[in-house]
């Protein structure tokens, strides 16, 4: 299990705005009547979004009121799952995959890219408050090893130069482009595709 | 190797784009009217000819899964959950059919809500996949457009929604019970089984579970047939599979193959390869981090399928292939998948909570050769104490790596870690708390 604690300083008050409102009806009408707890997860990520990436605790007594359940089981979800930031995380969240099929592929590099540019640690701010990075299990795109996940986004295949190129790019407030760094296609065999070619070439 | 013409998943690569009418051209959403018309029983045991086993690594038979549904609605309505909540380190198929074959998907959840007699559909996406499903749901959105779901889905009779759920980074909601709980907006630890879901799932309702890419290949069993399906493969290991090969290869990727291809084509034909050439391949973990390794010698002749996996006491599971070439240290990467697992574990059995960060911890330091001698016959009875003892399989899944490397490594472990357990002179290792007791001038 993962030790997860809130932040020490904390907002007095949270309130969805409009747009969030409107979202979060549309999420609680995806269930059946009276089982609007089920919308919880997706509401903590409203409020996240809100928020500037993170969950403070004010969030989630208003997300029990709104779905009229305790407090203590929207603390429970929080801080079980652990997408939830439960403190400051900046405008860019890099979240650099470490498991081993990214570890073989040399993850490590990322992480000293990451060292390098953000910050010495993990979950710590840059200088700029606007970055912080942290090493991840498995994202999911193993094939693509090694890879990194900012904000929403996926960069994959990538070595040193090209997740410092990256980073430099975040820092400067641009958003860099998703998907291969390597210039291949999804998760084809780079130059080996063997399969499907009447579909390539068509 | 598979003919082309034999692929379901056509547009793996996305050559072809992935909206209704590129999806219809591959011959998608064609005849859904006609495959519903023939009735629930001719699908459930059409599933069941064709001998469709889960793709979510456990392999169950998916017929004999929707027939556990009640047959008659009661006051309970049914529900069908797709589970997409793919975290299983060297498995990444899912991800490519939720954003370049939704239509598959959402046609499959249609024909099963069908079979089982479900009028509302949950998908259940992985949250890190944030930008994988907003594509589905862009497809869904499509397809509601085009009155292929919703009140009488694609002219079939049968109303379904479908609807996606995010999860939020917790590996443990791919176990179907712990799926349930998350999607009910509670922490994600597994129930009991029995009852099973088919019977008390999902708001203690009937509900049957279901991977995507089980869900996404139901439509073209149906259409071509379950005897074109089951010839391919071999008796009980039928049909095509998407195999995810990461690791130490020269061309990763991700290939739809027939059940039962021979790793060794896999790699060498599809992944262009070890790097380093197959004399430099140390050992295979053949079905995402949770099943056993395979040692090179094993690989020469491994077939992939189900059972000719269990045979070499490993498991297919997800077929993500994880390649390990002699320039890593295996006791590392095996050291890496526990603390995976540690950091996974959902910390309600205290075997799995406690064990997992045994294992990490003791395989840290044998990595680094600071084991004494005995202690790797331990390692090897925290892993029996776990494996078994919990309410999921996530004890098995977290041990068996570690039985695994113990099988085949042992011998490179005791080379590296041969430390005395008594300890002769003063030397400071902290883990060693009765210490005081062995020096002079104490005893």
């Amino acid at each position: 299990m993962s030790l997860r604690r809130p932040a020490k300083d904390q907002p007095e008050s949270f309130e969805f705005n409009a747009s969030s409102m409107e979202a979060a009806n549309v999420i609680v009408a995806k269930y059946p009547e009276g089982k609007q707890q089920s919308a919880v997860m997706a509401l903590l990520y409203i409020a996240q979004k809100q928020n500037n990436n993170w969950i403070p605790l004010a969030a989630m007594k208003y997300i029990a009121k709104f779905l009229d359940m305790p407090y203590i089981k929207v603390y429970e979800v929080a801080t079980f799952y652990t997408m939830y930031n439960l403190a400051p995380v900046g405008k860019y969240f890099v979240q650099v995959c470490t498991t081993t099929p990214c570890m073989i592929r040399g993850a490590n590099q990322l992480v000293e890219a990451c060292k390098e540019k953000i910050s010495e640690n993990e979950c710590e701010l840059s200088n700029d408050k606007s970055c912080s990075w942290m090493e991840v299990e498995c994202l999911g795109a193993c094939v693509n090893a090694p890879m990194m996940q900012i904000n929403d986004d996926y960069y994959e295949d990538l070595d040193k130069q090209k997740t410092l190129d990256i980073l430099d790019k975040i820092l400067n407030g641009e958003t860099p482009k998703p998907g291969s760094y390597r210039g291949r296609i999804n998760n084809e065999p780079e130059n080996n595709r063997k399969t499907l070619m009447d579909l390539k070439n068509a | 190797m598979l003919k082309d013409q034999d692929r379901i998943f056509q547009n793996l690569y996305n050559d072809k784009g992935s909206d209704v009418s590129s999806s219809q051209e591959r011959g998608d959403w064609v005849n859904t009217k006609e495959i519903t018309d023939k009735g629930r029983d001719w699908i459930i045991n059409e599933i069941k000819e064709s001998q469709l086993r889960g793709r979510g690594g456990a392999g169950f038979p998916t017929g004999l899964k929707w027939s556990f549904a009640p047959k008659e609605v009661g006051s309970r309505p049914h529900y069908l959950v797709i589970n997409g909540d793919e975290s299983e380190p060297g498995t990444c198929k899912d991800r490519d059919i939720l954003r370049f074959e939704p239509h598959k998907l959402i046609e499959g959840c249609l024909i099963a809500s069908y079979a089982v007699q479900a009028h509302v559909c949950y998908i259940y996406i992985r949250g890190e996949y944030f930008v994988d499903g907003q594509k589905l749901q862009a497809a869904i959105d499509e397809a509601y457009e085009k009155k292929l779901l919703g009140k009488n889905a694609a002219g079939t009779g049968w109303d379904l929604d479908i609807y996606i759920h995010y999860g939020a980074g917790a590996y443990i909601c791919g176990e179907e019970t712990a799926l349930l709980e998350s999607l009910e907006g509670k922490k994600g630890q597994p129930r009991l089984k029995p009852p099973f879901p088919a019977l008390i799932g999902l708001y203690g309702c009937p509900t049957i579970i279901n991977n995507v890419e089980t869900i996404a290949v139901v439509p073209t069993i149906l259409r071509r047939g379950a005897k074109w399906f089951a010839s391919l493969g071999r008796e009980k290991n039928t049909g095509t599979k998407i195999f995810c090969i990461s690791g130490n290869v020269n061309n990763p990727c991700n290939v739809e193959e027939e059940m039962s291809i021979p790793l060794k084509e896999l790699i060498e034909v599809h992944a262009g390869g070890v790097i380093g050439g197959w004399e430099n391949l140390q050992a295979v973990i053949p079905g995402g981090s949770s099943m056993p390794l395979i040692p090179k010698e094993r690989c020469e002749t491994l077939k992939m399928d189900f059972d000719a996996c269990v045979e070499e006491k490993s498991g297919l599971g997800t077929a993500g292939i994880v390649v390990i070439n002699k320039d890593q240290d295996i006791i590392k990467c095996m050291a890496r998948i526990a603390r995976f697992y540690k950091h996974e574990s959902c910390g309600q059995c205290t075997p799995c909570r406690e064990g997992s960060g045994w294992m990490w911890r003791m395989l840290e330091r044998m990595a680094k050769g600071d084991a004494t001698k005995d202690e790797v016959d331990m390692l090897g009875d925290v892993t029996n104490q776990i494996a078994g003892h919990t309410i999921c399989a996530f004890g098995e899944g977290s041990s068996w790596p570690v039985q695994g490397l113990l099988r085949h490594f042992k011998k490179e472990i005791e080379k590296r870690n041969n430390l005395d357990p008594i300890v002769q002179k003063k030397n400071n290792i902290p883990y060693l708390v009765d210490q005081h007791l062995l020096d002079k001038k104490n005893a």
